[in-house]
């Protein structure tokens, strides 16, 4: 059994390194050094190793719960009190352990990316904030402390995601990220009070056992789970808050690979997971979780089929897989929700960083500038090539397993199956569309900035990295063969595992969704490398469908131009300004020089400005006593 | 009478005067500032040592000096402290008067002070006009077109109020013929209902009233000088009005309304949503004004003004419960806590930049997280808080106002402050974006005096302090906000 202190430290050690980074190393240490980057090597290191002792105790203790004291964070007799209190149980502990190691491997992997860069201090120092924000989301035991680490990887998410300032798109897309995340987040923190009203605590085990005890129930239960799922929406990027998650791509590689695998993104899914007691009682939250991630999974593929930048197309990938979760979340439970967070984090990461190494080697995003890079680069091919079967669900790479057990728990739902069972079909093309647009035909150049006319394959510090990621990403599924997984978050059984192994091919299901890849595999084969059919003609036939997909649905237009330009900015705010009339001034005039000024304020005092202020105050009393006498 | 318990105010009269008679012998104005800082200091260790007594009113019951009192002086003493750090640099442009400035600093503060503990509603309109009246003053100091026509309009819209103030007053005392805050609470509660319901003067007086503190606090609708003055002000009198002047006025809206109206409930919960429309409105109206706006005094005006909205939460939370808990006024006592540190910070800060710049224009500040990377940082911590993120102060003091006012189901109002907090972040990090995003005009680094920089240390101190660990000024807070009733 772990002691608790260690529990505790898997947190702190990357904030050691983070001040340690941030207050000894970059103002001291040259910047051609790389001890940064082996500095939170290390600290994840320990950390990884404590997190799977966790896991061991967790799975030996009774009830899979570890018990941690809770530490008084804010006491006030008879008002408010805070715990810093840590809720150690199997979802906690599978969590750490993917962080952990996909954190480790994405920071190995960067020692070679970000070798070079003016940056390289200030991305550790991030990186480890951000590692440590996302541990102690998974660690918190009460809600306030789990949404102060909520916003911080918020934070550290807006500086990563900005962290090449210079370019404008960079910080573009940094403050959509913080600001579209942060619609959720006020859903989020809503629930909080209204649960917090109604039971008067914030402690996480006391929300789950009024929820499983039927104290907590009706329009509170169900208002206060649909909060909560709000802040998930925002963080995992569900339909109608996804649009921050593409954009969110001008970050450096190895940032979107941890975004999209082990942090932030599977922070909402984590989120409804770690409150799913709640959602379970009441079951209009449970059918909104599982819509909203089902539409999502479709719509977040259909954008897929069509972008041409590497990056795009795993991020609307991403998208499509959480919707997965969030649907295995509503219709299935914790486990099988879970499961697949655990898989995808896995292959999510190494596709990432397969498209970091081909950037790397080819200075470009852009697949149309790729082609023929097999040869070239074995590796990266290899292990990108096992991520997308992974992610295309066949049998038995990882992705198969979960993606099988969500697809059969849809059942219970036949407009949601059938839409996840079109996204399988969706999913396994657009990979090897991007596999084939690549890897496949000859090397079509690269991008501008390309380094040689041959590319090479990355150094071995990015190429190990990988590879331990495609080891996971063939073999993590086998964990729930046996169904020891899903009986570690609850429930299921156990069987034998060459059982376990052949089960799916004595069921219709899991055929399906395989002939459906299958297919969805040979149609990308067929367009991509084959060229039997012309991918022109293709966007042609498909004109409307086409462009929608293109445009994204037209979605970010709807919310910049039409909802924040037209209705907020000279609607709503416009008005006001106009009912300030100095705001009007100041920004006609933005720049007045104080010459004018002098003359303008004068002016200003004739015109009757002031006694246009003491007018205010008068109808303001007015409209008080008014309001008074006619409402109190 | 216990004249021992006036010492505080009495050092801070004499320190004034003694600032104003060396002005007159003394070349290097720098010795003012250090005689009014170890001014301010004496009278907070004074303070400090009284701290947990449970003290008797002074003069007639017009003076209370219990905790709460000595709370409000503390953060009083704290803001002038850090004003007058600030300024030691900034005075340097006042050709003249710079002993009058520190004197006015330190008498507004006297009168704060006063405020504080105001327990008689002449004591509080003789101490809010002392206030007062040095405010017009240093609003005005910097001479030029701008800064006289804030102070004008500081003047005369103050004077307004003043007037409506007196008038809501003059209604109480006609209807309770009382001016001392227990003794009027003791008339209304003896009175039968019938007669409280039937006649409109208390509520009227009342509404005056409120008109009246709301302008100290810039509550809308009474909020209309503060973006004139704000921008028109020195800076380090801006931060100081932004600061000190609002607390000033929550502590005696405070004291008189749980004192004087706490009882019967009616009266409280009706008062109570006065509170939570204007605190709706304030913070609303504030937070949209706010962004359009190009230079950041104007902007940190209407942030202000949102500011008081969340705070006039605690207000409302303070009614709804009837006297019932604490919740909401500590709430407010650690608001204000943080809040000092907050815009102090932030001010201290944009004083840093504004001066060498010679500009308040927020495109003016891009790249300096490049030019002048520890002041740039404190901004950033500074706005941070004020969005209400953690691991700031704001964070913490939000989340206590909030849930202060969700208990006593003020649910739809926190729903409102929550969307006005999303909104908000749009504006702060716009500010944020420049300074560190933006190109810099020139690559020059532009330095920092020494006492500049302490203050802006321990403005971010305190910002981390209270946001970190925020249980002892918390359990301060709920101790001071056990009034004493008299």
């Amino acid at each position: 059994m772990i002691p608790y202190q260690f529990i505790w430290l898997i947190f702190l050690l990357p904030f050691f390194s983070f001040l340690i980074i941030a207050f000894f190393i970059r103002p001291f240490v040259k910047q051609e050094s790389r001890i940064a980057g082996y500095t939170l090597i290390a600290a994840l290191s320990i950390s990884l190793a404590l997190s799977v002792w966790t896991l061991a105790s967790v799975m030996t203790a009774p009830n899979h719960e570890l018990p941690v004291p809770v530490i008084n964070w804010v006491v006030i007799e008879g008002g408010v009190t805070l715990h810093l209190g840590l809720l150690v149980d199997a979802l906690t502990a599978v969590m750490l352990v993917v962080v952990t190691f996909v954190s480790l491997m994405i920071q190995i992997y960067s020692q070679g990316y970000m070798r070079g860069d003016p940056g390289y201090h200030r991305y550790y120092a991030w990186m480890s904030l951000f590692t440590m924000s996302m541990l102690g989301l998974i660690v918190a035991g009460n809600l306030v402390f789990m949404f102060v680490f909520w916003e911080l990887v918020g934070l550290c998410s807006y500086l990563l995601i900005g962290f090449w300032f210079h370019k404008p798109s960079a910080a573009n897309a940094a403050k959509k990220a913080f600001i579209v995340t942060r619609v959720g987040d006020f859903g989020f923190l809503v629930g909080i009070l209204i649960l917090y009203m109604n039971t008067g605590t914030f402690d996480i085990a006391e929300l789950h056992e009024l929820a499983i005890t039927g104290v907590l129930a009706g329009s509170v239960l169900t208002w206060g789970a649909i909060g909560i799922f709000a802040g998930a929406v925002g963080k995992s990027a569900q339909f109608p808050l996804h649009t921050w998650l593409p954009d969110a791509m001008e970050g450096p590689t190895p940032v979107s690979a941890l975004i999209h695998s082990a942090t932030m993104v599977s922070a909402g899914v984590f989120l409804v997971a770690r409150m799913f007691p709640l959602f379970e009682n009441s079951p209009a939250a449970l059918t909104t979780v599982a819509v909203i991630g089902g539409v999502t999974a479709i719509f977040a593929a259909s954008m897929g089929l069509v972008a041409n930048d590497i990056k795009r197309v795993l991020a609307y990938s991403t998208i499509s897989q959480l919707g997965y979760m969030m649907l295995g979340l509503g219709t299935g439970g914790v486990a099988i929700g879970i499961f697949h967070l655990f898989n995808h984090a896995f292959f999510k990461a190494l596709l990432f960083l397969g498209a970091g190494s081909v950037n790397h080697a080819t200075g470009t995003f852009d697949m149309r500038l790729m082609g023929g890079l097999r040869r070239m680069m074995p590796w990266t091919y290899a292990t990108f090539v096992i991520a997308s079967l992974s992610i295309a669900g066949i049998w038995p790479l990882s992705g198969f397993w979960s993606k099988d057990e969500i697809v059969i728990s849809a059942l219970a739902q036949p407009v949601l199956f059938v839409l996840a069972m079109i996204t399988v079909f969706m999913t396994a093309f657009y990979m090897f569309r991007a596999v084939f647009m690549t890897f496949g035909g000859e090397y079509r150049g690269g991008g501008p900035e390309a380094h040689d006319s041959h590319p090479h394959e990355s150094p071995n510090v990015m190429v190990v990295p990988m590879v331990a990621l495609a080891v996971l990403a063939v073999f993590s599924g086998l964990w729930n063969v046996t169904g020891h997984f899903g009986a570690l978050l609850g429930h299921g059984e156990t069987h034998g595992f060459f059982a376990g192994l052949f089960h799916p091919f004595t069921q219709v299901l899991p055929w399906l969704s395989l002939i459906l890849a299958g297919l969805g595999i040979l149609l990308a084969y067929a367009i991509y490398d084959k060229k039997w059919v012309s991918a022109e003609r293709l966007g042609r036939l498909f004109r409307p469908l086409y462009s929608l997909f293109l445009h994204k649905y037209w979605l970010d237009e709807l919310y910049e131009n039409v909802i924040v330009k037209t209705v907020l900015l000279r609607g709503l705010f416009g008005s006001f300004e106009r009912f300030d009339s100095r705001g009007v001034d100041g920004v006609v005039n933005g720049v007045a020089s104080s010459a004018i000024y002098g003359g303008r304020a004068l002016r200003r005092m004739q015109t009757g400005q002031l006694q246009l202020y003491g007018l205010f105050m008068g109808i303001g009393i007015l409209a008080i006593i008014f309001a008074i006498f006619f409402f109190g | 009478m216990n004249l021992t318990l006036f010492i505080p105010e009495l050092t801070l009269t004499v320190f004034a005067i003694l600032v104003i008679l060396l002005d007159l012998f003394v070349r290097q104005k720098r010795v003012l500032a250090q005689v009014s800082i170890s001014g301010l200091v004496i009278a907070g260790v004074i303070t400090i040592a009284m701290w947990g007594n449970s003290f008797p009113a002074i003069f007639n019951n017009m003076l209370a000096v219990d905790n709460f009192a000595l709370f409000f002086k503390l953060i009083f003493l704290a803001v002038a402290f850090l004003v007058i750090l600030a300024s030691v640099d900034y005075t340097s442009r006042f050709a003249r008067f710079q002993g009058e400035y520190y004197a006015l600093v330190l008498l507004s503060t006297l009168g704060m002070m006063l405020m504080a503990g105001a327990a008689d509603l002449i004591t509080l309109y003789i101490s809010l006009e002392l206030t007062s009246i040095s405010l017009y003053a240093l609003v005005g100091f910097l001479k030029d077109g701008k800064s006289t026509e804030a102070s004008l309009k500081y003047l005369l819209l103050g004077a307004i109020s003043s007037a409506v103030l007196l008038y809501g007053m003059a209604l109480i005392f006609g209807f309770t013929g009382k001016t001392q805050l227990g003794e009027i609470a003791m008339v209304i509660q003896t009175m039968p209902a019938q007669t409280l319901l039937a006649s409109p003067a208390l509520i009227l007086g009342m509404v005056l009233l409120i008109a009246g503190f709301g302008f100290k606090i810039a509550a809308v609708p009474f909020q209309m000088w503060v973006p004139d003055v704000y921008e028109g002000a020195p800076t380090p009198i801006t931060a100081y009005l932004s600061v000190a002047s609002k607390a000033a006025g929550f502590a005696i809206i405070l004291r008189v309304f749980f004192s004087a109206f706490g009882q019967p409930e009616w009266l409280s919960l009706n008062w109570g949503m006065i509170f939570a429309v204007l605190a709706a409105i304030g913070m609303t109206l504030g937070n949209i004004m706010a962004i359009p706006q190009t230079n950041i005094k104007r902007l940190l005006g209407y942030s202000s003004i949102a500011q008081a909205g969340y705070l006039l939460i605690g207000l409302a939370a303070m009614g709804f419960s009837a006297g019932a808990d604490t919740a909401g006024r500590s709430g407010i006592l650690f608001f204000l806590a943080s809040y000092v540190f907050t815009n102090m910070g932030v001010f201290i800060a944009i004083i840093a930049i504004s001066t060498k710049l010679n500009s308040d224009q927020i495109e003016d500040y891009a790249g300096m997280g490049k030019r002048t990377p520890l002041v740039a940082l404190a901004l950033t911590l500074g706005l941070i808080s004020l969005i209400g993120m953690p691991p700031a102060a704001g964070f913490m003091a939000k989340f206590y106002i909030f849930s202060a006012a969700v208990q006593h189901n003020l649910l739809w109002l926190v729903i409102i402050a929550v969307i006005n907090s999303v909104i908000s972040a749009y504006y702060y990090l716009r500010v944020v974006k420049v300074m560190w995003l933006g190109k810099p005009a020139s690559e020059e680094k532009i330095s920092q005096s020494g006492t500049l920089k302490l203050a802006l240390v321990l403005a971010s101190l305190g910002i981390l302090l209270l946001g970190i660990l925020p249980g002892y000024v918390m359990r301060l807070a709920e101790f001071a906000a056990n009034m004493r009733l008299y």
